[in-house]
């Protein structure tokens, strides 16, 4: 999302130098008063340098944070992601999911280059972007002015990159213990393509169906990922879980986290790595950065107080791993809505989250039967519908002045500024990716079990994917 | 000469220890061990879903004594041992037939 104003501070260092560039050439001007063309040209380039000056300093505080952002995105997906779920796996199965995460972080990486920037970025058709940036043509230090006008094309590559790199990563939540490392990959991949790079053609590339400012026929907000990153995700996971069933032995065998020190670590690194995700999203170091920097933090502290007290009232005792899942539950349903809220609806947005995820992963998912194994669905599936119908809800202009008529006069956002058919779009673009998510799992993993298989034997689950999938295990303390 | 295997609270090992050495029996061979007999385990409960942890950790300590000790190695256990809950475990006499020193082949029959 761009900033539609330049700020305060910008306008007054705008005023300064233009100030300064007008009265030095009038000085001059009485000093010479007989060589009065030259001195005009030369005010000219003085401005034009200024100008240039200007911009260039803008670029480098913005491309900065931008650049930090994406690390910290990164991050989120190794270690925090792999930290996150190789705590909550049993011993024998922790190596097998924290590789998962670190292998999608190099073949998602080569995949993009190739050709998933181009389809999540490049112009094309409505549903998906063109081959234009096919191995990264055209991708430069220039700024692709349509995304980010301040930044280098190559830092807004990079950093969509990490976006693409984590959503996948999400979906091992669900197929842990018992999916292949070659159906993984595999998966993961055609995934990535066909799922993801539409989503987020959709919804942030130019001309997509969904786009709110370039053009989209329905214009659906999602500031950070809310339906591209979680819902897909999300939904894709429950799809794994009833493709590949039940892990052996669930639900009579206990399998209860290994580490939840190693959970507790990763959790951590989430939020912190979030600020990245969400606050990097406004695609420059402004004011917006700031608001949905702020907007994130409150969402996850107030989402972990409502699975405390969820968890406190019917079970009698708070615990780490909900404190830790709360959190994680209200970075989720924030993530769409953190660049259109103020810090009090993000706070509701956030115990919304923290109450509705609790509800789904400790009551609905017992009650239906299906082994969605470290709660991907119940948490990214929940907390990022949760999320991206409250955007439409809580979003405001007087926090993102996206909508403006052909005056330019800034126009309701959300409900709450009295545009209530911002529901309406929020429901279109929920409905869309729940439906290419569906869909596309379902057929990708068909595809994926006929090349590879994806699904471990009985054997190998027994022994544990470590040693089997992989010829080593996680911890060799004894002697 | 007989093994003494006892079982006890993991918190209570260095006391046995050390009374184990009151009574003149420095050697011992202490293993970490999980069961249960009258003590019932507890509940773990992870995102909603209950785990009966009911094998609980103890520790067991294995000393081999003359005959003419056992007597008080084993009250020195008890006594180092107790708490009065249930969960303070057991103490087994079992006879031993040989014993050999690695280091120099002897047989030791004390």
């Amino acid at each position: 999302m761009k900033p539609t104003h330049p700020t305060y501070p910008t306008c007054l260092a705008l005023a300064i130098l233009v100030l300064l560039c007008v009265t030095l050439p009038i000085g001059a001007l009485h000093a010479q008063p007989t060589s009065s063309a030259p001195v005009a040209a030369a005010a000219q380039t003085d401005l034009a340098k200024l100008d240039q000056r200007l911009i260039a300093a803008q670029s480098s505080a913005d491309n900065a944070w931008m650049l930090v952002s994406a690390a910290l995105v990164l991050m989120m997906t190794g270690p925090g992601l792999a930290l996150f779920y190789g705590g909550l796996v049993r011993q024998k199965n922790t190596l097998a999911i924290m590789i998962q995460s670190f292998a999608l972080m190099a073949f998602i990486t080569v995949l993009w280059a190739v050709v998933g920037y181009s389809l999540c970025f490049g112009e094309g058709t409505p549903i998906i972007g063109g081959f234009g940036h096919v191995l990264l043509r055209g991708v430069g230090v220039d700024p692709n002015a349509d995304y980010a006008a301040t930044i280098p094309q190559l830092t807004f590559m990079v950093y969509q990159l990490m976006f693409a790199i984590i959503t996948p990563a999400l979906i091992t939540g669900a197929t842990a213990e018992r999916m292949t490392f070659s159906g993984t990959v595999v998966f993961m991949a055609l995934w990535s393509l066909c799922v993801y790079a539409p989503l987020a053609h959709m919804v942030w590339g130019k001309g997509g169906l969904l786009n709110a400012t370039l053009g989209g026929r329905f214009p659906t907000l999602d500031f950070a990922g809310g339906t591209v990153v979680h819902i897909t995700s999300g939904v894709s996971a429950l799809v794994c879980a009833l493709y590949l069933g039940k892990r052996t032995g669930y639900p009579k065998e206990p399998m209860p986290p290994h580490s939840l020190v190693l959970s507790f670590i990763g959790a951590c690194l989430l939020w912190v790595g979030w600020f990245g995700f969400n606050a990097g999203s406004a695609l420059a170091s402004n004011g917006l950065a700031t608001s949905a920097f702020v907007a994130t933090h409150f969402a996850a502290a107030s989402a972990t107080i409502g699975w405390l007290a969820a968890e406190w009232t019917t079970r009698g005792r708070p615990s780490a791993l909900g404190a830790i899942s709360g959190a994680v539950a209200g970075l989720v349903a924030i993530t769409p809505a953190s660049g259109f809220v103020a810090p009090v609806p993000a706070m509701i947005i956030g115990l919304a989250a923290g109450t509705g995820c609790f509800v789904m992963v400790t009551i609905a998912k017992g009650r239906f039967g299906y082994d969605d194994a470290l709660d991907a669905f119940g948490v990214h599936g929940a907390g990022g519908t949760i999320g991206a119908l409250l955007t439409g809800v809580f979003a405001t202009q007087r926090v993102n002045p996206i909508f403006h008529d052909s005056q330019g006069r800034s126009l309701p956002v959300g409900w709450v500024d009295g545009n209530p058919s911002q529901i309406g779009y929020q429901l279109v673009g929920i409905a869309t990716a729940w439906i290419f998510a569906l869909v596309g799992s379902i057929v990708l993993l068909k595809i994926t079990d006929l090349v590879v298989g994806v699904r471990a034997s009985e054997e190998q689950e027994i022994e544990g994917l470590d040693l089997t999938e992989h010829g080593e295990e996680a911890y060799n303390l004894e002697m | 000469m007989k093994l003494i295997k006892a079982i006890v609270r993991p918190n209570k090992v260095d006391d046995v220890k050390d009374a184990l050495g009151r009574v003149s029996l420095p050697g011992m061979t202490v293993t970490e061990v999980r069961g249960h007999g009258k003590q019932k385990g507890h509940t773990a409960i992870y995102r909603g879903k209950e785990y009966d942890v009911s094998l609980l950790p103890k520790m067991e300590i294995e000393v081999v004594v003359p005959d003419n000790l056992v007597d008080d190695a084993v009250a020195a256990i008890i006594t180092a041992a107790r708490t009065g809950e249930i969960g303070d475990g057991r103490v087994f006499v079992i006879p031993v037939e040989q014993s050999y020193r690695i280091r120099t082949g002897e047989r030791s029959d004390t």
